[in-house]
């Protein structure tokens, strides 16, 4: 075996292609710079590869999970567990880590809800009194978050609400019927619902003529063959390809990050899935953008003379204050629509509905807050996803409710009778996911685990994540909000209440998918691996763009922050090359 | 951008929601041939590929349990004025695929439908494919309602709770279930909200 070594030193190497590392590209590419980005999966393009517009009947499992962990149309390749590339856990932790290994990561099937952090968010200490101040303001990124509002397009409404900035805004869309229900309920028990805010192009985006306006079928997760809504791979990655400035090598996988004697950045290795052998690609500079996590596992996998702790760790830090969202939700059924009217509702694949957080914590036993993500309506009959089989219940719920005839029935049931429950009941759910600020604890962590490699010989990650005190209070609370606006809604509950003993119906952390923070940002070098531009404390001409640089979250769900930081860390090395610092 | 060109872009040049929805039907360049078995390979991993081919490839049930399976899905969801029955939408094979695809469907199916066919052997001396019209709805009767089933009778519960399922899905995921359900969607257009009369029909015009 020998390590293949290219003669080519490259301006900049980018280790990942999700948010964070397609927007370092899309900006260092148009800038002039030579970008070499390493993917760890294959090249995708949603305009040849999404499962958009496909039936349910046209997937042997009808959209089943058994390759897929959120159903057979969904377009990430990956999921919570991955053949051969295991990670462990200690003292009782189950945190679910969800990898996407392909160009433009997680970006290909995510929600496209796009929410600004504000102004609070970026002080939690000082506002809440928990957590840290991260190292910038609002008013620092503000500027960020209008131009990738302009460069990549999001729908919402202007509302003037003070720690929920509004954005550049294309017009929202209509809201479904079922949706329209929890608005009712919600409003009634004081709590305000205004319009989604998603990266779908609800209108054609000014100036770009590569992505079409949206067509309504609701398939985000499938990833969009006419690039509405936003991915990474369409509206990032492969325009900077065109621009002959980005090169990128897929199915590779990184081992490490090269230091040379000074302990600056030269280079990366990796592995290639498609020949399994070994490389080393050179560089001036690096950014780390392989995912929360994945990020905090190269670092700590990058030993070295002048780095033996890890790269960028000397403070210790890298893989703690790792946090992902609380996430609880309240669903049910709708007597009223029994039997409803039936029309193409599909609407976008994002929000058409939600809630900011509405309280004031000095009344509450937590800090911080959650909102409120509606949904609802007659989606595809299929089998897989969150849901599995939206019908699942029928037989569970028809001896609820009276018949036609006006009799009650007993539940379950077979033959002509069972067959019109299920389309008396097809499309009367509704409901709303409740995602939550954690706050960042140095004892919620992911490091190396001493004694696993997974199959290409890395060592893997092995995580201790433990929900905290305000983290349960919270869950306790959005359930308590679920009851009050199902009762009010008039709706059948369908989860079961849970006690203290499941944490209230709190979700396994990692679920939600928003985990960040083990990179974070920081003033002080010892209490945080980067500075506020995203550059290593110890380590000059090394940068982070992805989640992992999150001093701490909001309840906004991240990839929004995480698109604008990208752009304002690329613009600041663009700044620094230009000045000769590094 | 208008929508005209962005379903150009789709590769259709018409807003006509019946020629984009034959233009997405299963392409055979999109299909790999393997003996009999085709299966999709655009935006497919590799491995999903390769697990696709052997999971159609293997066979599950025998000829008698498929046999039952059918009798069974029929009596489930039976054809009606609006549409046919299980065994019109190919229900079975549906079954038969996705025990296959996920193995923990197994033991529960072949366990529960041996089970049933001891139970109407003990009682009618026949299997249950065997029995009358009358003896079948007579034992699904004591397994079908999950609340008042007897104590004894809960593994046959829980089989026909999997079996309905299994139906279930399989009926209304297939191209007649879709129809019979209604589903307006899946199908180019422009979202304008929820139509007035029906937000009048509900009292939400204002919300």
């Amino acid at each position: 075996m020998e390590i293949k070594k290219s003669s080519t030193v490259y301006d900049v190497v980018i280790i990942g292609s999700g948010a964070g590392g397609g927007m370092s590209g899309y900006v260092l590419a148009n800038a002039g710079i030579k970008v070499l980005m390493l993917e760890a999966g294959p090249f995708f393009d949603p305009a040849k590869d999404s499962q958009q517009l496909k039936w349910s009947y046209e997937s042997p499992r009808r959209g089943g999970n058994a390759t897929r962990p959120m159903g057979d149309f969904d377009a990430a390749y990956g999921g919570w567990q991955i053949e051969g590339e295991p990670y462990t856990q200690k003292d009782g932790s189950e945190f679910q880590w969800f990898r996407a290994k392909m160009l433009g990561g997680r970006t290909n099937h995510w929600g496209r809800i796009s929410l600004r952090m504000g102004p609070k968010d970026f002080k939690c200490k000082t506002s809440y009194g928990v957590g840290d101040d991260w190292p910038i303001t609002y008013d620092e990124i503000k500027p960020y978050y209008d131009k990738i509002d302009r460069l990549l397009g999001v729908y919402g409404s202007m509302e003037g609400m003070n720690n929920d900035p509004d954005g550049i805004f294309l017009p929202p869309p209509k809201p479904r019927l079922n949706e329209l229900f929890v608005k009712k309920a919600a409003t009634k028990v004081g709590i305000k619902v205004i319009a989604g805010r998603g990266s779908i192009l609800t209108a054609p985006l000014p100036g770009n003529t590569d992505r079409h306006a949206c067509f309504y079928c609701g398939q985000c997760n499938r990833s969009c063959k006419i690039y509405g809504d936003f991915s990474a791979s369409s509206c990032l990655v492969i325009p900077a390809i065109k621009t002959g400035n980005l090169e990128v090598v897929t199915n590779a996988i990184v081992r490490e990050i090269l230091t040379d004697g000074d302990g600056l950045a030269n280079g990366v290795s990796y592995i290639s899935k498609n020949d399994m052998q070994e490389y080393q690609v050179k560089a001036k500079t690096v950014i780390l953008a392989a995912s929360t996590c994945e990020s905090a596992r190269i670092l700590l996998n990058s030993k070295s003379a002048g780095h033996p702790n890890g790269l960028a760790n000397s403070s210790n830090v890298v893989g703690k204050y790792l946090h992902d969202s609380t996430q609880g939700a309240g669903v049910a059924i709708l007597p009223q629509l029994l039997n409803r009217n039936r029309f193409n509702e599909d609407g976008v694949g994002s929000l058409h509905l939600y809630a900011p957080w509405w309280l004031d914590n000095k009344k509450l036993d937590f800090p911080r807050g959650y909102h409120l993500e509606i949904f609802g309506g007659m989606m595809m009959p299929g089998y897989g996803g969150y849901f599995g089989f939206e019908g699942a219940p029928v037989p569970f719920l028809n001896g609820f409710l009276p018949g036609a005839d006006g009799k009650m029935k007993d539940a379950g049931g077979f033959g002509a009778s069972l067959k019109n429950d299920y389309r008396r009941f097809y499309g009367t759910m509704a409901g709303f996911g409740c995602h939550g600020a954690s706050t960042a604890k140095e004892d919620n962590y992911c490091e190396i685990d001493p004694t696993v490699v997974d199959k290409y010989g890395i060592p893997v990650l092995r995580f201790r994540y433990k929900w905290g005190t305000d983290d349960v209070n919270q869950a306790k609370h959005m359930q308590e909000t679920a009851k009050t606006i199902l009762h009010e809604m008039g709706g059948i509950p369908l989860l079961q209440p849970a006690g203290p003993e499941t944490n209230y119906g709190l979700d396994k952390p990692g679920k939600g998918i928003h985990e960040v923070g083990t990179v974070r940002m920081g003033d002080d070098p010892k209490r945080a691996p980067l500075n506020k531009w995203g550059q290593a404390h110890d380590c000059k001409n090394l940068f982070v763009t992805d989640g992992s640089v999150f001093t701490q979250q909001s309840e906004k769900n991240p990839t929004w922050t995480i698109l604008a930081l990208s752009m304002r860390t690329s613009e600041y090395l663009i700044d620094q090359r230009k000045k000769h610092n590094i | 951008m208008n929508r005209r060109d962005s379903l150009k872009a789709l590769g259709i040049g018409t807003l006509s929601a019946s020629s984009l929805l034959a233009a997405c039907k299963p392409n055979t360049e999109n299909k790999t041939v393997d003996k009999d078995i085709k299966v999709d390979t655009i935006g497919r991993q590799d491995f999903e590929v390769a697990r696709d081919k052997v999971v159609a490839k293997g066979t599950f049930f025998d000829t008698h349990e498929m046999a039952t399976i059918t009798v069974l899905a029929d009596l489930i969801i039976p054809k009606d004025v609006h549409s046919g029955s299980a065994s019109d939408a190919k229900v079975a094979d549906f079954i038969e695929f996705i025990v296959k695809d996920e193995p923990e469907h197994q033991l529960p199916m072949r366990g529960g439908l041996r089970w049933l066919d001891v139970q109407c052997l003990k009682r009618y001396n026949n299997d249950f494919k065997g029995c009358t019209a009358h003896q079948q709805d007579e034992i699904l009767q004591e397994i079908a309602y999950p609340f008042k089933a007897k104590p004894g009778m809960q593994q046959g519960v829980a089989f026909f709770n999997k079996m309905r399922d299994l139906t279930a899905i399989g009926f209304f995921t297939s191209k007649m279930g879709i129809e019979d359900l209604g589903y307006k969607g899946n199908a180019p257009g422009k979202w304008e909200g929820v139509p007035a009369d029906i937000l009048k029909k509900y009292g939400l015009e204002g919300v």
